[in-house]
């Protein structure tokens, strides 16, 4: 695709920040942004394709996010073989129960016509059968939990590389979406937002609280990475060659052998962690390109134009023959699936799974706010928001400190007030959130970088 | 027969005093929620944050008096102080209307952009509260604590369980029934509540009648600060006050005016009470209860709890998402005022 030349302003902006960064707080702190700018982007995008190309309100961001990490951990945590023992057939049957009582319930739903015996014979069929399956259910977790719980108390995963959990990520968070869309997508835009913002909620709630399959508030740590570890990369030799060949001129300036083999040791640590943050940021930057391609290719393509028919009049486009509950379920599941991807990256890149961790505030409505700012409905738009409003949310606290350095200059350090605002810091972030949102609303509703209409 | 009364005062204890008074706390947020959606239409995200500021507020002015001693004897300091941080909250709303929805208002919006204008007001007073107070859990009931003790109800009756009543579940529910009565008073005989009902039912027809929608703005806007600071407050005095906590109080308060049918005031009230009784119900565990009840061999032997207390939280969604399969437009019909 051809970009504008705003959009091309935009592209430099975002790359010179990241320059600057690194000049100023070192490649290291600047790779960091980097890396959670990307994911953070590809959450945007997610957002921005249901959002943006259909208006579908997706508020349950953070439970899409939490199910790709949950992707991250059943893929790569080596499986616990006790606890499948102990607990598997147990679970297996409730499973099956489980199978059993939806069926049940749809043969009834099936079968009965009349609306209230309906409800009735159905409640009492899931009472009941929510009465068996506990018994088996809390057996078998029971057992799995009790399973050394220092270290594992769960069931572990498949001990696959991490890097296939970024693909099923986003099949789980498309799965649940899949469910939550059948549920609620009929509902109206901001009845929806509630109701995704609740059940993601309850998403996130089930992994904090089911320790058999999530470790639950024990956390899941040690997860195995997909790049090197800084250790490893130290005691390799082209490692270090590289190393020595890039800082040659460095080198040579030093005469005392000694001073060099310290400085090259310095040099290789340094480098070892820039490497792998660097490596991280280009096995990213390639999923956020495919993801940007294929989501550019949608929107101008037919079904993208219809999504846009479907966004600007939904009468309009029924009367044309659009199955549009269809299409919203569907851009719905597209777009969970997308933020599905990034919550498997995003643990991938910590390396642990907390469930306690997942917040509203952090992790569905920052992201909105990157979508508004960026501007709905153009993924470089979305990208760019992403971007900006990540790297706002990393440099407020320093920025912060400096303003309020400089407005309380006059006060004495131990003053009261200047204790207490400095002290505060860490809030500030969220008033500066706020502020861009509002802002953005109010002079410029349609984005920084707004959607291309394209007339064709 | 002293087996019924046991299992009648565990109920009592641990099921209706509790679910009243959260019931309550839950009511009259959904109540304000509710007013915002029938009169402005839109969902205001930033309701808990409003609340949690008027709590903010009450005890700053409470602290305050503790340390002139003023105080009200046996009733907590904060009584004292509720006017004052209703005062701050009316305040907060009006200026937030001003300055951020009456533009979105006169341009006609549509409702989802006002609810994302709701979250930037959500974030700014998020953000001015924890500048403010900062993030610590901060207690400040005073005052007498119980107004009954579970062991002064043992030895009051000599049956084995216990009744504890606090001041503060008491004070909740009173100021409740006095803030419910006067409300809908309010809306019913009063010449402004009527011309509120109308502009809710239908805007033209009330602009055409001569409503000044400025006026129902602003009284729509003092009675969600009144209600919204009360229910914060009280929120605050019975468990403790938390910033973290109104965020996640948002929810619950928002499927209760939903349950309940949303823009419908009777409604929100009893979805409040709805979801509180639920959420409690379904996650206590009733051992105790049919071991008074039932019969020496009957008695069960795990805990006979529906769902485990981790998710009670999640409980008032899951009735939402039932509510709204079943009977999209809540409990009682929705949008009318």
């Amino acid at each position: 695709m051809k970009f504008e030349r705003y959009e091309w302003i935009a592209i430099s902006i975002m790359i010179s920040l990241f320059i600057f960064v690194g000049f100023i707080q070192g490649w290291s702190v600047s790779l960091v942004i980097l890396n959670m700018c990307i994911i953070s982007a590809i959450m945007t995008m997610g957002v921005n394709i249901s959002w943006g190309y259909a208006g579908v309100i997706n508020f349950g961001v953070m439970g899409f996010l939490a199910m790709g990490g949950l992707a991250a951990v059943i893929v790569s945590y080596p499986p616990i073989r006790e606890a499948w023992q102990v607990g598997g057939t147990g679970l297996g049957i409730s499973l099956i129960l489980l199978a059993m009582l939806v069926f049940a319930v749809m043969y009834i739903n099936k079968v009965i016509v009349k609306k209230s015996s309906r409800y009735w014979i159905n409640g009492v069929i899931i009472f009941l059968g929510i009465i068996i399956i506990r018994h088996f259910y809390l057996n078998a977790t029971a057992n799995i939990e009790d399973v050394n719980p220092a270290l594992a108390g769960f069931l572990g995963g498949l001990g696959l590389p991490i890097i296939f959990s970024w693909f099923v990520g986003g099949l789980f968070a498309a799965g649940v979406a899949f469910v939550i869309g059948k549920v609620a997508l009929g509902l109206r835009s901001d009845y929806l937002a509630i109701v995704t913002l609740g059940i993601s909620e309850i998403v996130v709630s089930v992994l904090k609280h089911e320790e058999w399959l999530s470790r639950g508030v024990k956390n899941v740590i040690g997860l195995k990475r997909p790049v090197p570890y800084e250790i490893d990369l130290q005691n390799t030799d082209w490692f270090i060659n590289l190393v020595t060949f890039l800082n040659s001129y460095k080198l040579n300036n030093v005469i005392d052998i000694n001073d060099r083999e310290d400085l090259l040791s310095n040099l290789i640590i340094d480098g070892s962690g820039i490497f792998v943050k660097l490596s991280y940021a280009i096995l990213f930057l390639i999923v956020m390109l495919i993801i940007f391609y294929f989501a550019n290719k949608a929107q101008l393509s037919p079904w993208g134009r219809m999504m846009r028919a479907i966004r600007d009049n939904e009468t309009a486009a029924n009367a044309m023959g659009k199955d549009v509950v269809k299409q919203h379920l569907i851009i719905f599941v597209i777009g969970a699936g997308i933020v599905g991807v990034a919550g498997a990256m995003l643990v991938t890149l910590d390396g642990l799974f907390t469930p306690s961790g997942y917040r509203p505030l952090r992790f569905t409505f920052i992201i909105w706010i990157m979508v508004i700012v960026g501007g709905s409905g153009n993924n470089l738009g979305a990208i760019f928001g992403g971007f900006v409003i990540w790297f706002a949310w990393i440099e407020a606290a320093p920025l912060t400190t400096f303003i309020i350095n400089q407005l309380t200059q006059g006060l004495e350090p131990t003053n009261a007030l200047k204790v207490h605002l400095l002290y505060s810091v860490p809030y500030f972030r969220y008033l500066f959130m706020g502020l861009i949102l509002l802002l953005i609303l109010r002079y410029r509703p349609k984005g920084i970088i707004p959607e291309r209409v394209r007339h064709s | 027969m002293i087996d019924f009364l046991n299992s009648i005062i565990v109920l009592l204890n641990f099921i209706i005093i509790p679910g009243l008074s959260y019931g309550s706390q839950l009511a009259l947020g959904a109540l304000g929620v509710t007013f915002v959606y029938a009169i402005l239409r839109f969902a205001n995200f930033a309701h808990g944050e409003i609340m949690s500021f008027g709590a903010m507020i009450t005890i700053l002015i409470t602290w305050f008096f503790q340390s002139q001693n003023i105080n009200l004897g046996i009733l907590p300091t904060a009584l004292l102080a509720l006017p004052i941080g209703i005062f701050a909250t009316i305040v907060l709303c009006l200026i937030s209307d001003k300055f951020v929805f009456q533009y979105y208002r006169y341009q006609k919006s549509v409702p989802v952009v006002l609810a994302m204008v709701s979250i930037g007001v959500m974030f700014v007073v998020n953000a001015i509260i924890r500048i403010i107070i900062g993030t610590e859990t901060i207690k400040f009931s005073d005052g007498q604590k119980f107004i009954m003790k579970a062991k002064q109800f043992k030895v009051m009756t000599g049956l084995n369980e216990g009744l504890a009543l606090k001041s503060s579940q008491a004070i909740t529910i009173i100021l409740t029934i006095v803030l419910l009565s006067f409300t809908f008073w309010f809306l019913q005989k009063t010449k402004t509540g009527k011309s509120m009902r109308a502009f809710s039912d239908n805007e033209d027809l009330a602009l055409l009648s001569g409503i000044n929608p400025d006026r129902v703005v602003l009284i729509t806007w003092m009675i969600v600060g009144v209600l919204a600071c009360v229910a914060g407050s009280l929120y605050g005095l019975d468990k403790s006050y938390k910033p973290i906590i109104y965020l996640n109080l948002v929810l619950p308060v928002f499927a209760s005016a939903i349950v309940g049918g949303i823009g419908n005031p009777f409604g929100a009230v009893v979805g409040g009470y709805v979801i509180a009784f639920s959420e409690i119900m379904i996650t206590y565990a009733y051992k105790k209860f049919f071991v008074y009840i039932l019969p020496g061999p009957l008695e069960p032997s795990g805990l006979v709890q529906l769902l485990s207390t981790d998710y009670k939280f999640a409980v008032s969604f899951t009735i939402l998402v039932i509510v709204l399969l079943i009977r999209p437009s809540g409990i009682f019909k929705g949008r009318v005022l």
